[in-house]
């Protein structure tokens, strides 16, 4: 995400970094650089000039110390970092829970924005927090929402209520309003509305909107926008602000490569914090937005956070303590445990996306690997080791010819494939017994203490040694 | 709009100050032209007299506009076929209800391919449009495979003789290539039985820069032939698409202005320029 706002502030740095001193100047031309990186990336004319203004404020603020400093472009690099940081929201902001449940939840927003698809992703986010969450569905005018909503909820195995079948049919007020009876009555503790896309400037429907709100009196509103929208975010989102009125904001989309304009510009403008972010299309792609974070990323520093509790969550307790006293009783790491560790980087999630949060992920080459990364390959991976016995998986040494060929038919791959994820096993094994005697070896980023040996995850981007199409395997090599 | 012709007036008397040029600039990033565009009109008109100014500008938008066909292809032999791809949420299920009541209303007999078989639901939208526009929607099994829907439609309609196909797809983000290379399999295997003749893009109004990489992606995998600019009726601009007209010269066909299905109106290029400072 933000890929080219982020590829154009790395520039921007790396043409300060090889300056000794910093002069005014430099100062300037960097503030132009970025100024030009932001409005190229639809964020909002008033909020770049904030930015630019304290950029160059702040900055010259300190010039005498930065050039005292050993790295003086690293200090204007903080600033820039406390800025996006502050431009994105501070900290992230948690659901306010009602004292007195059901805590109700309106959502609002454009057409097409994404409001149905992310009353599921909450309403699944919650239930896995251990919340009874009902979804009311109050859009009645696009044709079929409510049975979208329906087929949603009964994916996720949340409730939906929906008395009336839409289509322009019903009183989305009257509908908000018994669902929340019906909550109430039902014990459910959170109650999330799904209303009716509405344009801005439509005062008419955004009376509609605020009628709801009046009759349910929401704890939390949130602004649903589409990441990949340009100059308008401003405009409507403050027309929401004042017609309906909102706490919070919700990007959707911000999987494809939108530049960052609605993320940069909003939190600025109307005040209100960005609460989460929909990064995919299953229910699972959903998350808390942590401004610092995103401002991480933006700078090409990777979301290092992100990944270590997306492998916590992963990895089981058990078989991280179990492949962590292997590791350190000297025992040899096996293709069994490999395949413990494949299943659990898929439940992480695709790989495209966990890669992306690594350092560095938006530069070029890097970049380039991982638009070309095949999320199959790690099945086919996995087959491979499937199809072999548990003695094989425990002493690759016993891999003859005819072992190989009968594992290569059950997995419908090749010989030549299991003969090389073997061979790069076999160096996998040995690297990690360097590693052991504490000989080097490939090193596990800083801030991810209980993440197991996850070579995939750490590796396939290094291209120097890359042989192999199979990401999984390419990890293995070293 | 005001700040425009007010700009405008003050240029014309020959007062320019640099801070009207920037805040003419600016006018023109906020109609989402891009600022690699909007720097290039003002060095365009920095160049000319002043009173000439307004009008150098226009020419300068004019000049971008693509002069590729804006007209719905048809074809008299056998049925057209219309494709509408697009991203999640930019309102295609809704523009293609649009264009079959454009085309009934030019008395052509029209048949729906719901090939959206991901979104939940999104079948059902395009049946009760398809009930209420009185029209024939071919369907497939949920999650089904898109390309055997609209090839079973490509079918029907050549055997029944329609006059115009259409394909609504799932919305798909560009950057994900394995949907992007489903969308091309559709294309592919449509043409098995009739050619397509139309690719339309359904782009968001409020649509920022972004568009243009979707707009090339797009290109790349189905050549698309046109544009359909939707949500005309909030209070963006658009200038994305003229943005993309000038990139990729695939010209804007339609603009959508609302939730009814006749809201769908043939491009003009004045009033849309025009709107672009309104």
């Amino acid at each position: 995400m933000f890929e080219s706002l982020s590829a154009k502030f790395q520039g921007a740095f790396a043409s300060l970094r090889s300056k000794g001193r910093i002069k005014s100047g430099d100062i300037e031309e960097i503030a132009a650089e970025i100024r030009a990186a932001l409005l190229d990336s639809d964020v909002a004319v008033a909020v770049v000039d904030t930015f630019i203004a304290q950029l160059t404020e702040r900055t010259n603020a300190v010039i005498e110390d930065l050039n005292k400093s050993t790295n003086p472009a690293n200090a204007v690099f903080e600033i820039v970092n406390s800025l996006l940081i502050e431009i994105l929201g501070g900290s992230a902001r948690r659901i306010r829970l009602a004292k007195k449940p059901p805590t109700v939840i309106l959502l609002t927003g454009l057409q097409g924005a994404g409001k149905t698809s992310l009353a599921g992703k909450l309403a699944k986010y919650l239930k896995d927090q251990g919340n009874t969450p009902l979804l009311i569905a109050s859009d009645l005018q696009r044709p079929n929402a409510v049975t979208q909503l329906q087929v949603v909820g009964e994916s996720i195995g949340v409730p939906v209520f929906a008395p009336e079948p839409g289509n322009g049919v019903g009183d989305p007020v009257k509908v908000a309003k018994n669902g929340l009876a019906f909550a109430q009555d039902k014990l459910h503790n959170i109650v999330i509305v799904d209303t009716a896309g509405r344009l801005g400037v439509d005062t008419e429907l955004l009376k509609q909107a605020k009628l709801i709100k009046d009759a349910v009196e929401p704890d939390e509103t949130l602004y649903v926008v589409d990441a990949m929208v340009g100059q308008d975010a401003v405009r409507t989102a403050q027309a929401f602000l004042e017609g309906v009125g909102f706490d919070a904001v919700v990007l959707t989309k911000l999987d494809g490569d939108a530049r960052g304009g609605a993320a940069l510009s909003i939190t600025q403008v109307t005040g209100k914090p960005i609460m989460f972010a929909a990064t995919g299309e299953k229910v699972t792609d959903f998350d808390l937005f942590h401004p610092d974070r995103m401002a991480s990323r933006i700078l090409g520093l990777g979301d290092i956070q992100t990944l270590a509790e997306q492998a916590k969550g992963a990895f089981d307790g058990d078989t991280a303590a179990k492949l962590e006293s292997k590791f350190a009783s000297g025992e040899d790491f096996t293709l069994e445990d490999f395949l413990a560790q494949l299943e659990a980087m898929k439940k992480m999630g695709s790989m495209t996306k966990l890669l992306g949060m690594l350092p560095g992920a938006n530069s070029g080459a890097m970049k380039k690997q991982l638009e070309q990364f095949d999320e199959g390959e790690l099945v086919k991976t996995q087959s491979i080791v499937q199809s072999m016995t548990p003695l094989e998986r425990n002493d690759p040494k016993v891999l003859n010819g005819s072992r190989r060929a009968r594992i290569a038919q059950g997995s419908g791959r090749q010989v030549s494939d299991v003969n090389s994820l073997v061979e790069r096993f076999t160096q996998a094994q040995k690297v990690m017994k360097q590693m052991r005697s504490g000989k080097g070896g490939p090193q596990m980023p800083p801030g991810m203490p209980n993440f197991p040996q996850a070579p995939a995850a750490v590796r396939p981007a290094n291209k120097k040694k890359s042989r192999s199409g199979n990401p999984a395997k390419r990890a293995l090599e070293s | 709009m005001a700040l425009f012709s007010k700009l405008f007036a003050k240029i014309r008397s020959g007062s320019t100050s640099s801070s009207d040029w920037a805040e003419i600039e600016l006018a023109l990033i906020a109609a989402d032209l891009g600022a690699k565009n909007a720097a290039e009109i003002i060095e365009i008109a920095k160049k000319v007299k002043s009173d000439e100014i307004d009008t150098a500008i226009s020419a300068a938008l004019q000049n971008w506009l693509s002069d590729g066909n804006r007209e719905l292809i048809s074809s008299s032999d056998r049925p057209t076929t219309v494709m509408i791809v697009g991203v999640n949420g930019t309102g295609k299920t809704t523009s293609t209800a649009k264009l079959v009541a454009y085309l009934k209303r030019q008395n052509q007999s029209v048949l729906l391919a719901a090939a959206d078989t991901f979104r939940a639901a999104a079948v059902e939208q395009l049946q009760t449009w398809g009930d209420r526009l009185n029209v024939a929607v071919v369907t497939g099994p949920s999650n089904g495979d898109p390309a055997s829907v609209a090839f079973d439609a490509a079918t029907k309609a050549k055997a029944d003789g329609i006059n115009y196909l259409i394909i609504d797809t799932a919305g798909r983000l560009h950057t994900k290539s394995g949907l992007m290379d489903e969308l091309t399999k559709v294309k592919r295997v449509v043409e098995k039985v009739l050619p397509i003749d139309e690719v339309l893009l359904v782009v968001d109004a409020t649509t920022g820069q972004n568009g243009i990489v979707q707009a090339k992606i797009f290109m790349e995998s189905v050549a698309i032939t046109g544009l359909i600019l939707t949500k005309m009726d909030g209070s963006a601009k658009g200038g994305i698409a003229l943005a993309i007209e000038r990139e990729t010269g695939v010209p804007i066909k339609f603009i959508g202005t609302g939730e009814a299905a006749e809201d769908l109106q043939v491009f003009e290029a004045e009033p849309y320029l025009n709107g672009l400072f309104h």
